[in-house]
């Protein structure tokens, strides 16, 4: 002790720290972080399935239960299927953040890969819903125009008329549909996440789901024109009724000010 | 002048100019030099609060000039037919004929979305307008006699033309505005004994049936419009003939009015603001989209869409509607939808209430002669806080009536939003009018104590023995007249109660209620005592002060 205590102002010492410091942080990293990149392309079933396992007990167990049972936290994930998963974990909705009202959409933080593990894992749990092919998802060759009556038909009460969402009750709400993934849109339908009721092909055909995919493509797309100009939100009169007063009335007060301001002056005699 | 000297020589030569002759001819005909002479000389005060009026008469305008573009294209037929127009996302859908001509409006038709949505556009502003100019008459009291009658002009020029809207905004039969017939239908059905009977008049039939276009449409281009135009054409009469009211300042009396003749002063700048009003309408039209009609959809009974509100002027009965509580009564296999009815009871009460309010002033102060110079607002603390009173109410409607996009933008949930209207309704008109009323005392004692003691003005002086004193200015003599040119009413007395010959008579209980409110209005606590000159006087004579 009395070594180390007579060699701690030596010109070295700190680097030495450092550098012990460096390799615990590190050590402790490699030890705990979960694997970034599962060998999952190459193995087989099997092997995906048990490296699903593993990442489900790092991120999902503590809420949904080690076997996936459920919790009062979490409901049980037996039988909700691989499109389930990739929809929850696709879009960053889960793992959550925080309790609440509604999980949100964010930042998606596994790969692809990853989500393919998880999604092998939860459905060798039970039959569910698989994840759709492009094929089924993609948007060519379907009615927009039938689309966008199914879509006024069954989504537009809580989405609103193109997609732009809505409130639902105590703090629930139907997300915006601007910029979501077809597949998503598709597996969301398929398999009614958090408040949305789901929408089996027996309900809503594999075709009437593509047809609401490119009607919303064509209307809340990115290449969407607005043929009136700005959009306002797409949120119809209270936006619009806003904007009339802000800028309209705003407007037009502010060029009376203007113009009362310069009064013709009476000739002096 | 030169030109002067022309036209008489030429009239001794026996050869009018042209212009003369027609104008001869004219006046013959017409009279429009008598005409001419009263009213192209007539004097009007400056101020930019007295053209609020002038941006509804424009809007009104250029929603008459494009609505006549509009009604040479539009269909209002609710047959069915098939979409092959333009927009692709709506093709081979059936849908009516107003729709389907909207669409071809909006797409096909040249400069046809534009003129719609000018159309629109001003009609919101046009709103919006007469609300601001309603209250800017109201805020200054520019509604006592003898304007009582023009204020109830200008009132139901408001309300008809929310309907004007409301009718014009259900032409199209897309999804929104069918949403919106379907809700005016529930309401007219809530109301016990007739209602079935009112709508399936109003609709030939079960809703939606296919005549409320074709009728909404007479009303909308016909009916109300043309109400409308007679009684926008007797408020102008009337501010003629009443002369316009001016705010207090040197110079101006209840007897006289200071400022600039029509002509050739107010022709100029009226003319001028007339087509900045269409410009900036025109350019907010060319820039922003209203009311798009293809991204809705034709209506079906069957459908329904989230954020289905009314245009601006119409959310305050949305917001009544949604925050009702689902009440309802059911008897001997009737029911009486107390949920729709209370809420269609409370919206003409919600106007009522501004609309009588210059009637209860009135009587209150029993005050009978002309006012022709406009309160400050502050001068009026009582009026004041009843108007922010029903603003605050008003606008707590249009909260409720936008409760899910209140829910969505801020993060809260929509039950607590309709909770805070329901409790709001009650309680923050009552807050507003306290906050308000002491709001103008507050700003009555600074203006007496700019008259008495001069502005501050910011110099800090340091007297020989030490003291530190900031330096008042006095005001001028014009900022004083302005600042106490208001008259103060006296609290109104029950008279006296025992006659000459010592006999008792009754005191009516509206005389009771008259001397209560008029203490309440101006008694101790509700005006501060302007400045007297005694007291200016003393004050500024310097004795004891510095």
């Amino acid at each position: 002790m009395k070594k180390l205590s007579a060699r701690r102002r030596h010109p070295l010492a700190a680097l030495v720290v450092l550098l012990l410091a460096l390799a615990a942080t590190g050590g402790l990293y490699a030890a705990f972080a979960p694997a970034d990149k599962a060998q999952a392309d190459e193995t087989a079933q099997s092997l995906t399935i048990e490296e699903g396992k593993k990442l489900y007990a790092v991120g999902c167990a503590s809420c949904h239960g080690t076997g996936a049972q459920g919790t009062t936290d979490g409901p049980s994930l037996v039988g909700v299927g691989a499109a389930a998963v990739d929809f929850q974990v696709g879009t960053g909705r889960m793992p959550a953040q925080q309790p609440g009202a509604q999980v949100p959409r964010k930042k998606v933080i596994y790969t692809q890969a990853e989500i393919d593990q998880l999604a092998a894992y939860i459905s060798s749990l039970g039959a569910g819903p698989a994840v759709p092919t492009k094929n089924q998802y993609s948007p060519e060759g379907a009615d927009i125009a039938k689309g966008g009556e199914l879509f006024r038909t069954n989504c537009a009460q809580c989405h609103n008329f193109t997609g732009k969402g809505g409130a639902l009750t105590h703090g629930k709400f139907a997300p915006s549909l601007e910029g979501v993934d077809p597949k998503h849109i598709y597996e969301a339908m398929q398999t009614g996440p958090q408040n949305m009721p789901s929408f089996p092909d027996t309900t809503l055909s594999e075709q009437n789901k593509k047809d609401i995919i490119a009607y919303l493509d064509a209307v809340n797309g990115d290449d969407t024109e607005s043929p009136g100009g700005l959009e306002l939100g797409g949120l119809g009169p209270v936006s619009e009724g806003l904007f009339a007063w802000v800028f309209g009335l705003g407007g037009l007060i502010a060029i009376a000010v203007w113009l009362a301001a310069r009064t013709a002056k009476a000739k002096k005699s | 002048m030169s030109t002067t000297t022309e036209t008489t020589e030429s009239r001794a030569r026996g050869k009018a100019p042209a212009g003369e002759k027609l104008a001869d001819w004219a006046d013959g005909r017409l009279g429009i030099y008598s005409l001419a002479k009263a009213n192209l000389r007539k004097i009007f005060p400056d101020h930019w609060s007295f053209m609020l009026g002038e941006i509804c008469l424009y809007s009104f305008i250029i929603i008459i000039l494009t609505g006549v573009y509009l009604t040479l294209f539009f269909h209002p037929s609710m047959n069915e037919v098939e979409y092959h127009g333009s927009y692709v996302p709506l093709q081979g859908q059936l849908m009516s004929e107003a729709f389907n001509s909207t669409m071809h409006i909006s797409f096909d038709v040249r400069g046809g979305l534009l003129i719609r949505q000018i159309h629109h556009w001003a009609a919101l502003i046009f709103l919006a307008g007469m609300f601001v100019h309603m209250m800017r008459v109201f805020f200054t009291g520019a509604f006592r006699k003898p304007r009582e009658v023009n204020w109830l002009f200008g009132f139901l020029l408001f309300v008809l033309g929310m309907f004007t809207g409301f009718t014009g905004y259900s032409l199209p039969d897309d999804l929104l505005s069918g949403t919106g017939v379907r809700f005016m239908e529930g309401a007219i059905l809530s109301v016990p004994i007739v209602g079935t009977y009112l709508s399936f008049f109003l609709f030939g039939g079960e809703f939606p049936g296919g005549d409320f276009v074709a009728r909404f449409y007479s009303i909308h281009v016909l009916l109300l419009p043309g109400i409308m135009l007679g009684l926008v054409v007797a408020h102008l009469i009337l501010v003629f003939v009443h002369k316009h009211t001016q705010y207090a300042g040197p110079g101006k009396n209840n007897n006289n009015v200071v400022g600039m003749p029509l002509f050739p002063v107010y022709t100029a700048k009226a003319g001028g603001f007339f087509f900045l009003v269409f410009g900036v309408i025109a350019a907010i039209a060319a820039i922003a989209s209203i009311n798009p009609i293809w991204s809705m959809g034709p209506y079906r009974p069957d459908q329904v869409s989230t954020g289905a509100q009314p245009d601006w002027y119409m959310g305050f009965s949305e917001g009544l509607i949604r925050v009702m509580p689902g009440w309802e009564i059911n008897f001997w296999g009737h029911t009486l939808v107390l949920g729709v009815f209370i809420p269609l009871v409370i919206f003409p009460l919600v106007l009522v209430a501004i609309a009588v309010y210059p009637f209860i002033e009135a009587w209150v102060t029993g005050d009978r002669r002309e006012h022709h110079i406009l309160d400050r607002p502050r001068n009026a603390p009582t009026r004041t806080a009843f108007g922010v009173a029903w603003i605050t109410w008003y606008m707590v409607l249009l909260v409720g009536g936008g409760n899910d996009l209140w829910a969505t933008h801020f993060h809260l949930s929509i039950n607590s939003i309709t909770w805070f209207v329901r409790v709001a309704f009650f309680v923050a008109p009552v807050l507003a009018f306290i906050v308000t009323k002491r709001i103008c005392l507050g700003l009555q004692r600074r203006d007496k104590d700019k008259v008495l003691h001069g502005r501050e003005s910011g110099i800090i002086k340091r007297l020989p023995h030490g003291e530190f004193i900031e330096v008042h200015e006095p005001l001028s003599q014009d900022a004083l007249h302005t600042l106490t040119a208001h008259e103060q009413y006296k609290p109104a007395e029950i008279g006296p109660t025992v006659d000459d010959n010592g006999v008792e008579r009754k005191v009516k209980g509206s005389e009771k209620l008259r001397a209560k409110l008029s203490e309440a209005y101006f008694g101790e606590e509700s005006q501060i005592a302007k400045p007297t000159v005694e007291e200016y006087k003393e004050i500024t004579s310097g004795h004891g002060h510095h």
